[in-house]
């Protein structure tokens, strides 16, 4: 089943109908070290059709390098969980991410000049 | 597990912190600020409670689950920004590590009816050492302090900027981070 036409299985008032440990098949840990803030971006080497719909999916919303978090966000799952998917897509090498970076440095001035001059370029 | 090593492919995203007592409009500033609608999603948090008099000693570990909204600004430098709304309830984010690691600062919004409700969260980054400032979100302009007023009423370090701002307003919501960025800058320069 394509992700694109695979609708995230929800009751209007109940919410996701799949209990969200199901998905992740009760495990909590997952495999690679990821944050809300890591990157993931599909690889293009693994065939949607043979994966479960909600690793399609995930799999689908990271076609450009998304964060975990918004990955999250669109699945309707706790982020744990979405890491567990995502590990998962990894380890199929079906997705990429990056080495883990150290926490932003709030003295690195290139990263500050960079926030400084995007952020006055909206005002 | 092998890394993709080619990190031109991928984007650095960094993160502040958009803090604040309940309904004081943290939402609706990262709505304001972002070039997205804010997304909401959750985290299961282990919160851990000393056991009562019957359990001395005795260590109970429960799961919660907190909600959070977040938004994002991408510019053209390969740099995203994430704003990170706090969840509502204090007690328990200030058990979440996750959310406060690696934030570059946050902005602490307050309330001129109820400049208290900020106090936990001032609290909690001073004693974390994460830079912030506080900005008063005067919406509806019923009460209107110096910033002065508001710096002695929180009693906050003279280095804490104390800026005013309308969070329904882009342009303002805008200037707020430009204002921290600015002050994270005067924080990295060497003294």
């Amino acid at each position: 089943m394509a992700a694109d036409d695979d609708e995230i299985w929800t009751d209007e008032k109940a919410g996701r109908l799949v209990r969200p440990y199901t998905v992740s098949n009760g495990r909590t840990s997952p495999t690679n070290k990821l944050d809300l803030l890591s990157m993931v971006k599909a690889t293009g080497r693994s065939a949607r059709a043979q994966l479960d719909p909600d690793l399609a999916l995930a799999l689908h919303l990271c076609h450009d390098p998304t964060p975990v978090v918004e990955v999250a966000a669109h699945l309707k799952l706790p982020a744990v969980v979405t890491k567990v998917l995502l590990s998962d897509l990894i380890d199929c090498g079906a997705a990429t991410t990056h080495a883990p970076r150290p926490a932003a440095d709030p003295t690195d001035r290139s990263v500050l000049e960079a926030l400084l001059h995007g952020l006055q370029q909206r005002l | 597990m092998a890394y993709n090593n080619d990190s031109e492919a991928f984007p650095t995203a960094v993160k502040i912190l958009i803090a604040g007592g309940f309904g004081v409009g943290k939402t609706t500033f990262i709505g304001s600020a972002s070039e997205i609608e804010p997304l909401s999603t959750e985290e299961l948090i282990t919160t851990a409670s000393v056991g009562t008099d019957d359990l001395v000693g005795v260590e109970d570990k429960s799961t919660t689950t907190v909600a959070f909204d977040f938004g994002r600004i991408t510019f053209a430098s390969q740099h995203v920004l994430y704003l990170f709304g706090t969840p509502g309830q204090d007690r328990f984010w200030f058990m979440w590590d996750e959310l406060c690691t690696g934030a570059l600062g946050a902005v602490v919004l307050a309330d001129p009816r109820r400049l208290d409700a900020s106090f936990a969260a001032i609290d909690f980054f001073e004693s974390r050492g994460v830079h912030f400032l506080v900005a008063v979100n005067e919406f509806d302009g019923a009460f209107h302090y110096e910033p002065e007023e508001v710096r002695a009423a929180l009693k906050l370090d003279p280095r804490t900027p104390v800026v005013l701002c309308d969070a329904r307003d882009s342009r303002s919501a805008t200037t707020v981070l430009v204002a921290l960025v600015q002050s994270l800058f005067s924080a990295a320069r060497p003294t």
